[in-house]
Order: structure tokens, then C-alpha cells, then sequence
């Protein structure tokens, strides 16, 4: 059973969601805010189950063939025109040598259960989830070359997670558990920054935590910052040693906070916030 | 048990279905979940819905089920009317109107009335906005209920004057808000028939042909060729009537938008109101960026599809007179701009959100119609799957 680990705080509803998909073999569709821990998730979840992670990284060029194999024709062909009789002959009669595995394929082929990341599957070809359907719901796919069908040992445990860049089609949802991280509230917040700085004192806790909520609230900044920032954040302050004594001048909108480029990453929220600033300072 | 509560859900039209609750019951089955009220609601929110949209409905709809309770909808509205409400009835409403008022049971009767309307159309969660707004004939439009009614009154204190649709509005929409790319799914489909596959920028393919070719002329010594892999380079270039009557369209041209950035490595997209004439807006809402029409003739070469999008209704004379602008002093007609176009691209189609059988009453879409040589086409999918089409190939056109 899942319930998050030593550097990863999981809420109850979303392990119940992560053990679900473990136990019903269903792939777990991950969303959320970017810097939530979507991606984070799959490395923890193999690190307490103590099961192997295969991890596949979809790019907009990536196709569903890719993560299933690739057949390397020009090297046969060029193995082929090179090749005496003998050892080098039966290598190149043997298709599976040109063969080249993909990540789908080798979490198949685990001889335990593995855990299977696909990371950020909305950046790929909006036909792209369609092309997996029956490779994740059968576990299964047929390799042409080789005329066999590969199909899974252990049933992977599937994790997937979406930026929504593109709608994922029906079909493939269905198939899927679904889990929307949502922002952690300042009680989990609290406790996610503490299992990551342990020795962080508590008045400066406070302090980043309103400083960095405050910034949040501001309604018209484009990109709001996420816990992975805060955690940047605190490290900065920590390892410039910022203590909360520094940072009370905050609260009278008078000041921004040190290091603002790591919470905030272009140029026109800082300016934003440099305004709300300083309107806060005018006397009137 | 489960069952009310699927079917709960359904009839609030979440799009759950059988094997989802089968595997809901499995998984209640199985010893993920403490049987607990939490439990059970993290499971079946996990198992049901697949949508973050669908998230804020199902967790009322959840409500409703544990409580057995109505919630949907109005909390967000006070249980009585408004300070607000009832100083601008008394401002704005003649006495006729207010003894209409009284004789259909009061202010408070029909706020109550205007809550359960409020909530019907919550549940049917679709963009009924203006079912209360411009329903003349229900009470709240005789009683003055309408937002015109408010409009009217800018003066009056509290901030909700001037935007009584807003609070059930901002509640129904709040999820979309930043999801534009809800329903694009199928546009994105139609649009991609648009494809012009050529051949360009790195050799990554393995080209069997040329290899085969040249392998043979080199006397079966391997020679291998590659070449770049097949990919859509059609250029396009958009563009949307923004403002008057084309508000009432701005959902769908957005959705449009947000699929053909999507699918359209070179797009351009360009505004106008109404009909074009000297110049074309890069901005949507008009005010700067303004750009010489003649400048975007010479700038995109007839090898750019063009997208008009609007719906041409218009007074006759914005197209066919010089001077007929709403807006300035045009010194040529619009039809002149329409057919410096036509000239230019021998592709192009324009996509109306208005319903055709309608195009025939409006002199306007007529006009522009025949102008297009009849490539108007609706902006729906078949339409669109149609418009598509006729960007390959002109003599596709749309007959009403």
C-alpha cells in the first residue's frame, strides 16, 4: 500500500487513488497545477513498493510505435552487405537483434511488476493516446517483424501524467483512473516543506509560507508559482542564510521578497508584483 | 445502494458509464478503501470522473447524495432578495409594472421562482445563461428581471447592480474558465484534413525507393538513402470578425481558434469587424496593432489558405458602398477589399456561425456568398470537414 514516503507528503485521497489503480491493474491519469509533483509521483510510488521504474518521456514527435519498438532496417541492411557466412550471418537472420526495445516493451518483459511512467502524454500527436488503447488495456501488442505477440508478465503498474495541453479522447479515459492534484492547502504544504528542510525553523516556515501565499492570491499573475518552487525558494533563502527577521518587512507591502526570480518566472509578474508593491508604499 | 447514486450522477449529466461503476464496485470490493464516507468518495471520484471539470459538479452532486439534500446550484445566492435588487426595482419599474409585480405573488415569490430556475439550469449545466436574461415572456422578464433593467442603473448602490446574471454565471462557468480546449477535440479532427505533406527540414526516413535505386546502380553495394519524413506544411491565414453581432458566437470562434493554433504550424490570424476594408486589427479587441490590408496582400503569397470567419450580417451598404463602414470613412467598398482577396487566394472559404437556412434572409450574407463563388460554409463540423475540403479543391462548395 502507498501512503507517500519520507520526501513525499500523499494526501489520503490521493493514495487511495494511486493503491486503486494498483490494485485493479488500471492506469492512473495524473493532472494538475505544473510543479504539483505529477511526475514525482511515479518515482515515489516505485520507491515504496519497491518495484523497478520504467520511465518514458512523450515529446511532440514521439509516436506510440516508439514506446512499443523499433526495427532498425538500415543497419541490417548495412550488417548484411558487410557480413561473411558463418557467426555473422545468423546474427543478421535473427531479426530480434535489430530489434529495439522500447520503454513499454521492457516494463513488459520485468520480471517483477514494474511501475511505467509516461510522462506529459498531451505534449504528443493528438492520435497518439488512441494508438495505445489496446496495448494498455490487454497489456499486450503484436510485434510485426517478429510475428509474435509481447505481452505483458506482470502487468505493468501505469502511471500518466497530462499538463492539458490537448484533450485526451474518450476512449482512453475510460480506460483510466483519473486523479486531479489539487494545490496543497498551507496545512500540507507545511508538512511537504518540512520533510524536505527538516531543520527549517519554524518562524521562518511561517514566514515563506504567508509570503508565498500572498503572492499566490494575486489574482493576475500569469504563471503562479507551485510547491516545487517554494521548495527552490526555501533553499535559496536557507542557503543565503534569510532569516524570518528578514522577511518581516513583507507584510507591510513595502518590500519584495529576496530572490524572487525563483518563484517567479517571467518578467511581467515580477513587474506586477513590483507595482502592487509599490502602490502599498505611497502614503496615500 | 450505488446504483441511486450512479444514476444521480447521470441524471446530472456526468458522462459515467457501466464499467466505470463496475469498477467502482470492484474497487469497493477490494480492500483499498476503509469503508468510510471519505473513502468512498475518494474511490468512486477516482473511478467516475475523468474530466477536472467535472470535478466541482460531481462533488455537489456527491453532497446531494450523502445529505439527501438540494444544493445544487443557488447557494450562491441570498435566500432573500437583495438591498440592491429592490432599490432598483423601485427606481426603474413603472407603477404598471410593479402592479404586475404584486399581482404575480411579489418580489419575494419570484426570487424564490428565479432560485429554482436558477438551479434547473445549473443542472442542465450548458450555456442556457440567457434563458433568464432574455426570457421576455417568463415573469422575470415582465417584471423587469431583465439585465437591461439593470444596466440602466448604474447609480444604484451595492455591487451587484448592473450584473445580476453574474452570480450563477461565474458558478456554472468557473471551471472552464481556463479550459478552452474542452470539445476542440473533434474541430482538431476536422481540421486536420487540411494537409499539404511535403517533404522538408532533416533526413530522419529511410527512403526504400531511393535506396533500392541507388543500390542497384552502384552494383549491389549498399547504398542507403534517407530523407526527411512527411509533414504538414500548409500555410494559413485567419481571419475572425470580432464585435456586435459576433459576440453572441465568441464560445464557438473560440474553440476554432484554439484548434486551428493547434493544428496549424503556419497560421496567421488577423481581425475585422464586419467586412474588411484598409486595414485588419492583429489585436482582438481592435485598438492597436492595425495593419494595412494591402500589407497583408503582399506580405502572405497565393500559396496561403484563407480563413474568413464571420457571420457577414451586416447593412448591405458595409459591403457594396464606398463610406459604408459603421465605424470610419472608408474611401472603397468593402466588396473591393473582398475581391483584391478573391484575387489574391485562390483558395479560400468563409465559415458562418449563423444556421443556413437562415443565410437566405439576410441581404448581407448573400452578398458575400456569391462572392465567395458559394464557398460559404457553416461553422460546424460537417461544415468545417466541408471548408476543408474546399481549401484543396475550389470547385467544392456549400449549396443551402
Amino acid at each position: 500500500m502507498f501512503t507517500g514516503t519520507d520526501s513525499y507528503i500523499a494526501t489520503r485521497e490521493l493514495s487511495t487513488a494511486v493503491n486503486a489503480a494498483v490494485l485493479l491493474q488500471k492506469p492512473l491519469l495524473i493532472k494538475g497545477e505544473p510543479g504539483t509533483g505529477k511526475t514525482l509521483l511515479a518515482f515515489e510510488v516505485a520507491r515504496s513498493l519497491g518495484k523497478p521504474l520504467y520511465t518514458w518521456h512523450v515529446k511532440s514527435t514521439t509516436s506510440a510505435q516508439q514506446g512499443l519498438y523499433e526495427y532498425d532496417a538500415v543497419s541490417r541492411l548495412r550488417d548484411s552487405q558487410l557480413a561473411d557466412r558463418g557467426l555473422e550471418s545468423a546474427r543478421i537472420n535473427d531479426l530480434s537483434n535489430y530489434i529495439r526495445k522500447g520503454k513499454l516493451w521492457e516494463a513488459f518483459e520485468s520480471e517483477e511488476q514494474a511501475v511505467l511512467l509516461i510522462d506529459e502524454i498531451d505534449k504528443a500527436d493528438i492520435e497518439f493516446p488512441n494508438d495505445l488503447l489496446q496495448e494498455l488495456d490487454r497489456m499486450e501488442f503484436y510485434c510485426y517483424e517478429l510475428q509474435r505477440t509481447i505481452s505483458a508478465r506482470h502487468r505493468p503498474v501505469v502511471i500518466i501524467t497530462s499538463n492539458n495541453e490537448k484533450e485526451l479522447p474518450d476512449a482512453f479515459l475510460r480506460r483510466c483512473f483519473f486523479h486531479y492534484i489539487r494545490f496543497p492547502d498551507r496545512e500540507t504544504m507545511e508538512q511537504i516543506v518540512a520533510v524536505h528542510f527538516p531543520d527549517l525553523p519554524q518562524a521562518l516556515l511561517a514566514k515563506t509560507l504567508s509570503a508565498f501565499y500572498n503572492i499566490r492570491d494575486v489574482k493576475a499573475l500569469k504563471k503562479k508559482p507551485s510547491t516545487s518552487e517554494l521548495i527552490d525558494w526555501v533553499r535559496l533563502l536557507l542557503a543565503s542564510g534569510v532569516t524570518h527577521d528578514d522577511l518581516t518587512d513583507l507584510d507591510t507591502l513595502t518590500e519584495l521578497p529576496p530572490y524572487l526570480g525563483a518563484l517567479l518566472k517571467n518578467e511581467q509578474d515580477s513587474d506586477l508584483l513590483g507595482a502592487l508593491k509599490r502602490k502599498g508604499a505611497r502614503p496615500y | 445502494m450505488f446504483l441511486d447514486f450512479f444514476l444521480l450522477l447521470r441524471q446530472h449529466h456526468l458522462p459515467v458509464t457501466l464499467p466505470e461503476y463496475l469498477t467502482l464496485l470492484e474497487a469497493l470490493r477490494s480492500d483499498v478503501a476503509e469503508p468510510t464516507i471519505d473513502d468512498f468518495y475518494f474511490l468512486s471520484k477516482t473511478t467516475l470522473v475523468k474530466h477536472e471539470q467535472h470535478l466541482d459538479l460531481f462533488d455537489r452532486v456527491f453532497g446531494l447524495f450523502v445529505t439527501g439534500r438540494e444544493s445544487v446550484g443557488a447557494e450562491g445566492l441570498p435566500d432573500i432578495p437583495p438591498e440592491w435588487l429592490r432599490d432598483a426595482m423601485q427606481r426603474s419599474l413603472s407603477d404598471e409594472e410593479k402592479a404586475a409585480l404584486e399581482a404575480a405573488g411579489g418580489l419575494n415569490a419570484l426570487w424564490e421562482r428565479f432560485r429554482k430556475l436558477l438551479q434547473e439550469q445549473d443542472e442542465r449545466h450548458e450555456g442556457g445563461s440567457k434563458w433568464i436574461g432574455t426570457g421576455g415572456t417568463s415573469p422575470f422578464g415582465a417584471a423587469g428581471y431583465a439585465p437591461e433593467g439593470f444596466k440602466t442603473d448604474k447609480g444604484a448602490p451595492g455591487k451587484g447592480s448592473g450584473r445580476a446574471l453574474k452570480v450563477w454565471e461565474d458558478r456554472a462557468y468557473k471551471n472552464y474558465a481556463d479550459d478552452i480546449e474542452l470539445n476542440t477535440r473533434n474541430l482538431k479532427m476536422a481540421l486536420r484534413r487540411l494537409r499539404i505533406l511535403t517533404r522538408e527540414g532533416a533526413d530522419n526516413e529511410l527512403d526504400i525507393d531511393g535506396t533500392i535505386d541507388r543500390t542497384s546502380r552502384n552494383a549491389g553495394m549498399l547504398d542507403i538513402q534517407m530523407q526527411p519524413s512527411r509533414q504538414n506544411r500548409v500555410k494559413v491565414l485567419m481571419l475572425f470578425d470580432v464585435g456586435g453581432s459576433m459576440d453572441e458566437h465568441i464560445e464557438l470562434c473560440n474553440q476554432l481558434f484554439s484548434a486551428a493554433r493547434y493544428q496549424f504550424k503556419h497560421l496567421e490570424f488577423l481581425y475585422f469587424h464586419n467586412c474588411v476594408y484598409e486595414t485588419l486589427w492583429k489585436d482582438n479587441t481592435r485598438r492597436k496593432d492595425r495593419i494595412p490590408t494591402w500589407e497583408v496582400l503582399h506580405k502572405y503569397n497565393k500559396e496561403y489558405k484563407v480563413i474568413f470567419v464571420g457571420d457577414a450580417s451586416m447593412s448591405p451598404y458595409e459591403i457594396t458602398a464606398p463610406k459604408g463602414s459603421v465605424e470610419h470613412y472608408n474611401e472603397e467598398a468593402g466588396l473591393v477589399w473582398l475581391n483584391r482577396f478573391r484575387e489574391q487566394y485562390p483558395h479560400l472559404v468563409w465559415l458562418n456561425p449563423m444556421i443556413p437556412a437562415y443565410w437566405s434572409y439576410t441581404q448581407s450574407i448573400d452578398i458575400v456568398r456569391k462572392w465567395s463563388g458559394n464557398r460559404m460554409f457553416p461553422l460546424t463540423l460537417n461544415g468545417l470537414t466541408g471548408a476543408m475540403r474546399s481549401l484543396k479543391n475550389p470547385k467544392v462548395t456549400f449549396d443551402v
